[in-house]
This record gives C-alpha cells, sequence and structure tokens, in this order.
C-alpha cells in the first residue's frame, strides 16, 4: 500500500488498491468482457460549468456557422472564408489560398496543434479533453437535451430502471429526435466547408444536392448520434489513444484535477467532523457526499486518484464547491493541483506553481518557431512559380545543321487572380535558342507566355545550341520567368548527345 | 478456469485464472459491445463470401451474388473510356488533318491519343521517345526520308515504306559493290567523296576528285548533284550532320556496296484511320516537323 492517503481511510471509502477477497468476486456474466456501465452525469452550476457552456457555445457556434461567412476575392474566385474547394484543388481561409503543392503548410499546422495539445497537457492536464475535444463538446450537449427532457440523474436512473409506458416513450422519441436533428446539422455543416455553403443549402432543401454530400452528411449523422448519444465517456476510455500518450507525456508539476487528500482525509460526516474537531481530533474536509461521483461524466471517482478516464473537465470542483460553501468549509477541496503541492501541505509548506518550466518553455518555443517560418513563408511567397521537367528520351536530339537541341516540359503557375503575360528566357548557357511550341508572340527575344488566373500553363520549350559550341556533356541551365511584379527561376540540364 | 480466479494484492486487479510458473493474468475487461463488434466482423466477413467471388471450386469459383470481376470492371472501364472518346474520336475522323491544330482541345486528345499508340506500335523499331536507332530514323529531329510535312507523315504512317503495299514509299538503292557496277577502289573514292559534302575529314590517298565523278554518274540522280537528296525518292540528304547507318568510312562503304533498304509496314488495315491521324500529329510535334 505505497498510496500515501490509504491508510487514513474509514470505513465508508474503498480506495482504488483495496484488495477484494477471491470469495467476494462478482459473478460477472463473462471472464473477459464487462458490460457497459450507463453513467448519469447529475447537472452542476459553477465556474468550470459556465466556463464548459462558454466554450461549447463558441466552439459549436464557428462550426455551424463558419461556412456562411464570405469573403470577397474577386469575380473568378469563391467568396466563401473557409473553403475546401477539391474539383479545383485550392483551399480557402480568408485571405489565404492553397495550392495542393503548398500542403505543407498543414504539416506547420499539426505541429502546431501537437505542441499547443503538449503545452495544454504540461499546463492543466486533459483540458483538452474537458473543454474542447468534440467528443465532450458534442456529449456535453447530448446530455444537455437528455436533462431537459428526461430530468436530473436521480429521475433519468429510477426512469430507466422504471416500467415502460407512454409518457416514458414519448420521452424517449423527443429525445432522440432532437439528438438526430443536432447530428444531422453536425452533418449538414461539415459538408458546407466543401462546397459554396447558400447553395449547397438551397440544393439540400430541395433534393437537389450532389450525391455524395447526403453521404456525408448520413456518415456525420450516424457517427455523431452513437458517439455523443451512445459512446459518450467510452470513446475517452477505449477508443482515444490521446489518455494513453498523455500519460507518457505529463509530468509531477501539470496542474491535474486533484482531490486534496491531505485536507480531505479522514473523510466522514457533517456531524461526526464537528465532532471530532470540538475534542481537537483530526477530520477531513470530506464528508463523503459522492456529489463528485454524481456529476463525473466519466462515472469515476476523483478522490482514488489521477485516472485515465479522467477528462479534467472540472465539474467536481463545482460540485464539490457547492457543498463545502453549504457546510461551511473552504473550497476547492477537489482543485486544479498536484501531488508536490500536496506534500508540500503536509509537510507544512507554501503551494508552489511552476508554469515556466523546461518543457513548458521548450512546447512554447516550438509553437513560436514553426508559427514564425509559416508566417514568413506565407507573407513572402511567390505569386509566379516555374518547374522544369527535362525529357528524359531522348534527351538530346542532333539536328541536320549539327545543332543540339534538348526538350523541356515547362510548366508556369499563376497564384494571382488576375491574367499575367510572363517573359521567358534560359542562362547558362551561351547561344541558345529558345522555342516554345506554339507560341510566337515574342518581346525583345523572349517569348512572352500567358497564363490564366489562378492557373497554370503547361509548355513545351526547345533549347538548341548551333554546332560547334564547346559545351561539356551536361550543362547547368537556368529557366527564368518575369513579369513587372514578380519573377522566378527553375534549375535544369542542357545535356549532348 | 474461474475457480482459480483470484485477486491481485498489489492492483486490485481480478486475474484470469491463467497461471505460468507462477505469473498470472489480470482482467482488464473490455466492454462487451466490443466483443459484438467483433462478431459484426465475422457476419460481415461471411456476407463478403456471398456477394463477391470468394470459394474455389472444382471447375471454378463462386462468383457471389453482385457478379464481380476484375475482368469485368475493365470492361466496364473501357466501355467507359470508349464513351469518354466518342465525341472526340468522332470529330478527329470528320475534321481534316491540317485543321486538327486549329482546335487545341482536339489536337491534344490527339496527341494524348497518338502517344498511346506510339508506345504500343511504333516504340519498338523506332523507340519509345522516337529517338530512332541505327537503321531505323529518329523522328525528333528535323531530317526526313521521306518528307517532314503533317501530310508526308501520315503518307508514310498510312502506307509505310517498301512495305508491300501498292502506295508504299518505294525505292531501292543498287548494290553497287556486290552488283558489280562499281569496283572496289571506286566506292572508296565516292564514300570519301560523300563524307566531304558532309564536311567530314576524308582518308588521306583517297582520289576524292575521281569520287565526284563516280559520284555524278551514279548517285547524284536519286542524291542530288550536291547530295541534298530527294524525298520524293527517299534519297537521305548526304551533307548534313544525321546519318542514318553511321558516317565513317567503313559504313558508308557498306551501304555503297551493299545498299540499305530498311521496310516500314503499312498501318493502315492495322490501326484505324483515326489513331494514324492521331500517330501523325503526334510524331509531327515531337520537334521536327514541318
Amino acid at each position: 500500500m505505497s498510496t500515501p492517503w490509504a491508510v487514513a481511510t474509514s470505513d465508508g471509502a474503498v480506495p482504488m488498491t483495496k484488495p477484494i477477497k477471491p470469495a467476494d468476486l462478482a459473478p460477472v456474466d463473462g471472464p473477459l468482457y464487462a458490460p457497459h456501465k450507463k453513467v448519469y452525469p447529475q447537472s452542476v452550476a459553477g465556474t468550470f460549468r459556465n466556463i464548459k457552456w462558454a466554450l461549447m457555445a463558441g466552439c459549436l457556434g464557428i462550426y455551424y456557422l463558419l461556412p456562411f461567412v464570405r469573403w470577397d476575392r474577386g469575380p473568378d474566385a469563391p467568396n466563401q472564408a473557409v473553403l475546401v474547394d477539391f474539383p479545383n484543388s485550392r483551399f480557402y481561409f480568408f485571405f489565404i489560398e492553397i495550392w495542393p503543392q503548398e500542403v505543407y503548410y498543414f504539416t506547420g499546422l499539426l505541429i502546431i496543434a501537437a505542441m499547443v495539445l503538449f503545452l495544454m497537457n504540461a499546463i492543466g492536464g486533459r483540458i483538452w479533453c474537458g473543454y474542447l475535444c468534440p467528443q465532450t463538446v458534442w456529449t456535453d450537449l447530448f446530455y444537455a437535451v437528455e436533462r431537459l427532457i428526461e430530468g436530473d440523474r436521480r429521475e433519468r436512473m429510477k426512469k430507466d430502471a422504471g416500467e415502460f409506458r407512454l409518457p416514458r416513450a414519448l420521452e424517449l422519441v423527443a429525445k432522440h429526435t432532437i439528438w438526430l436533428m443536432i447530428a444531422w446539422w453536425t452533418g449538414g455543416a461539415w459538408v458546407l466547408y466543401f462546397a459554396d455553403a447558400p447553395t449547397l443549402v438551397k440544393q439540400l432543401a430541395t433534393g437537389e444536392a450532389p450525391f455524395v454530400a447526403y453521404v456525408w452528411i448520413a456518415i456525420l449523422t450516424f457517427t455523431t448520434y452513437t458517439l455523443a448519444g451512445f459512446m459518450r465517456e467510452q470513446v475517452c476510455v477505449y477508443m482515444c489513444p490521446w489518455p494513453r500518450i498523455q500519460a507518457a507525456l505529463t509530468d509531477e508539476w501539470a496542474l491535474n484535477v486533484t482531490y486534496r487528500h491531505d485536507r480531505g482525509e479522514p473523510r466522514t460526516s457533517v456531524k461526526k467532523a464537528e465532532e471530532l474537531r470540538l475534542k481537537g481530533l483530526p477530520a477531513g474536509d470530506c464528508i463523503d457526499c459522492a456529489q463528485c461521483v454524481a456529476v463525473c461524466p466519466t462515472g469515476i471517482d476523483i478522490r482514488n486518484g489521477a485516472q485515465l478516464e479522467c477528462i479534467m473537465c472540472g465539474l467536481c470542483i463545482d460540485a464539490c464547491d457547492n457543498v463545502m460553501a453549504k457546510v461551511g468549509r473552504p473550497t476547492r477541496l477537489i482543485a486544479y493541483d498536484n501531488e508536490i503541492n500536496i506534500h508540500r501541505r503536509q509537510e507544512g509548506k507554501d503551494n508552489v506553481y511552476r508554469l515556466v518550466r523546461p518543457r513548458t518553455v521548450i512546447y512554447a518555443a516550438i509553437i513560436a518557431v514553426v508559427g514564425g517560418v509559416m508566417l514568413y513563408a506565407l507573407a513572402t511567397r511567390s505569386f509566379l512559380d516555374i518547374s522544369v521537367l527535362h525529357d528524359r528520351n531522348p534527351l538530346a536530339v542532333t539536328l541536320s545543321d549539327g545543332s543540339v537541341r534538348n526538350g523541356y516540359t515547362v510548366r508556369l503557375l499563376n497564384k494571382r487572380n488576375t491574367q499575367r503575360s510572363v517573359t521567358l528566357d534560359v542562362a547558362g548557357v551561351s547561344n541558345a535558342m529558345l522555342h516554345v511550341v506554339g507560341t510566337d508572340t515574342v518581346v525583345e527575344g523572349q517569348p512572352l507566355i500567358a497564363v490564366g488566373p489562378d492557373q497554370t500553363a503547361e509548355l513545351r520549350v526547345l533549347v538548341t545550341v548551333p554546332p560547334g559550341s564547346k559545351l561539356a556533356k551536361s550543362t547547368s541551365l537556368t529557366f527564368r520567368i518575369a513579369d513587372a511584379a514578380e519573377s522566378a527561376r527553375a534549375q535544369d540540364h542542357f545535356i549532348l548527345p | 478456469m474461474a475457480e482459480h480466479r483470484d485477486v491481485d494484492a498489489v492492483s486490485g486487479t481480478v486475474t484470469t485464472g491463467h497461471e505460468w510458473d507462477g505469473i498470472k493474468e489480470l482482467n482488464t475487461p473490455l466492454p462487451r459491445w466490443w466483443v459484438w463488434l467483433f462478431y459484426a466482423t465475422i457476419v460481415w466477413g461471411i456476407g463478403y463470401w456471398i456477394v463477391y467471388p470468394a470459394w474455389p471450386t472444382f471447375t471454378g469459383y463462386t462468383t457471389g451474388l453482385f457478379g464481380y470481376s476484375t475482368r469485368g470492371q475493365v470492361e466496364a472501364d473501357l466501355a467507359d473510356l470508349k464513351k469518354v472518346r466518342g465525341d472526340k474520336a468522332g470529330t478527329l475522323a470528320a475534321v481534316p488533318l491540317a485543321d486538327i491544330a486549329k482546335d487545341p482541345a482536339l489536337r491534344t486528345f490527339a496527341i494524348a491519343q497518338g502517344k498511346a499508340a506510339f508506345g504500343d506500335n511504333c516504340a519498338p523499331c523506332h523507340g519509345s521517345g522516337a529517338a530512332g536507332a541505327k537503321g531505323y530514323p529518329n523522328l525528333n529531329d528535323d531530317d526526313w526520308l521521306w518528307g517532314g510535312t503533317l501530310a508526308e507523315i501520315h503518307q508514310t504512317i498510312e502506307f509505310g515504306a517498301r512495305s508491300g503495299h501498292k502506295q508504299a514509299r518505294d525505292s531501292l538503292m543498287p548494290a553497287f559493290g556486290r552488283d558489280g557496277i562499281l569496283k572496289r577502289d571506286e566506292v572508296v573514292a565516292v564514300a570519301n567523296h560523300v563524307r566531304a559534302l558532309a564536311g567530314l575529314p576524308t582518308r588521306r590517298g583517297v582520289d576524292v576528285d575521281a569520287g565526284r565523278k563516280v559520284y555524278a554518274e551514279n548517285c547524284a540522280l536519286c542524291h542530288g548533284d550536291s547530295g541534298k537528296g530527294n524525298k520524293e525518292l527517299g534519297a537521305p540528304n548526304l551533307t548534313d550532320a544525321i546519318w542514318l547507318y553511321g558516317s565513317d568510312e567503313a559504313t558508308i562503304i557498306d551501304v555503297i556496296a551493299n545498299s540499305r533498304a530498311s521496310v516500314m509496314p503499312a498501318w493502315s488495315g492495322r490501326l484505324d484511320p483515326v489513331t494514324i491521324k492521331s500517330l501523325a500529329i503526334y510524331v509531327h510535334t515531337l520537334g521536327g516537323g514541318n
């Protein structure tokens, strides 16, 4: 028994590590598979509940409404602020437009997302899980609906155990209807990110939307309904990898939702505690009311210490604070705290909080560096680009006058929303003559090529070197394009037969 | 098994009852729905056996309710492709060869189709990049035995060269040495004259002037007085840098003495007119089309 407070446990509490005698083993229905124990979280009011409501409103508001935000990009581009345009392979995010070959920005975003998650974990444990994870947000919303229709914890438990009569059936129908409507809207909002939202809404209303839109709405309706309505905390406990990873990433300084057993134990009743205190004997603040257990959305007892199931939503803090206020003891018997401070208090020392430590500094630094590099790359990126591919077969062609010709496939990229004309020339091989197949427009000896707005143009370019040129077997060659505003270049080779 | 079940003192977890040399297995039970999902995948798997081809039999295999086969998939894909190509192939057949380039989309289609057909039919001799080989012309350069205009290329592909087809490109260079028309030293002399025509060095001691006379009497009729060749006869230009068989003296002597007459098959009858048209367009765009 290494758990420090287990020794002090009074009769009622069963600490996590108390061994069960073989004789007391409950007859389980299968030795290896446990039936699902339904969780009935009780409603609670308090600071953390309010934070959760606010974040839920914010997250869902952004998710459901963002597709309708407009952003003017001129006549040739979509005016939806956030749009994943698969048919034209473009991603729009307000003033940013990403081409498929710039997908590395997403890599940067993913790195930042991971680091933000790690940083949150280093500061406040699994606060992502408790406040922002879609599974938590939608489950919370579904619980709110359930509570509205069926009542709070006790009523729900009673109704589930009670007889199945018509009023109960009507309640269930109402609950599942609202759940399905929320789930349907979740899927509906999802597809709006992939097409012009107002148009698609109109198409959905008239039944003229593309088949794939209905498929995705059906998929997300199903997953939302199932995961938020039925699977709930089991997603966190059995499916999600983050609790496992998180356990390996955390350290002793992270502020986790913690039962301050130094203050709470020995737990007893309000009356007994008063008697004990009058006698000058030690009495814990925990009155064993089990409110923390009743409000827990994953159905655990936080007093058993840090657990894989705990999403650190802080609802038990609210529940306990309300009780402590009622019995006239200081609040925050359960709080965002750590074992270090528990031990320090037991030794009569002050709390210490170390938010700045190597772990948080490194995570913050990585976020800053990756974010900075991405911003710099985004701010200085070229809106004109060129890529060149040398013919593989034949590498070189001898012409009848003895001159040598190399062929290239050149692709020009115009990332602006206006048509541009660029000049093309080559450098690095003297006397090289440039011919763009199919283009006769030439300005000052350089072919002039038009590239449409937000488009690419593929050219076949022939470079010919007159006979008698003294060249190496392979000579470096640079293709350059330029218009009044920008220029770009690409390196390749000129090869002799 | 159940009677051996026990409780681990350290973790408080029930064991499964399995024990190996004193090591016991903790039972951390999975949720029951997990097991149901496992059974569901088995049912799903059985469903697969029923609707898709699955089991071998003595004479074949079970075809499944959906009648799916990969061969059928390929056939459906090909049918789709034909449908997609349908309109454009029809247009390509109707539009005259010279006008195809005026429609960029049609030209692109013809080039794509021509490229595929080239890989299937022409690449064995001319190479996948049309760079040719000894005896097989390079189609990327600007030197054409039978003419490099679109119409001329089309005609060559359609009827071939020395293919036996009535309208084939046809000519034959005499085997001047083997047939006894020229003597050995005359052949050597004319070979050196031909090298001189192309600006290549001649062998010391060879009477190039004698070669010029021999050339005028025997070769100029087809290859022209100045050696520029004659596309009507498929007589190569002897003054340029491109040599079908090689420009060294021994090779030229061999060609003059023994003659060369490479054959290209006629493709009409083997390929449909639209494909031949596409091939002509493709070859013309390789870089040397006139």
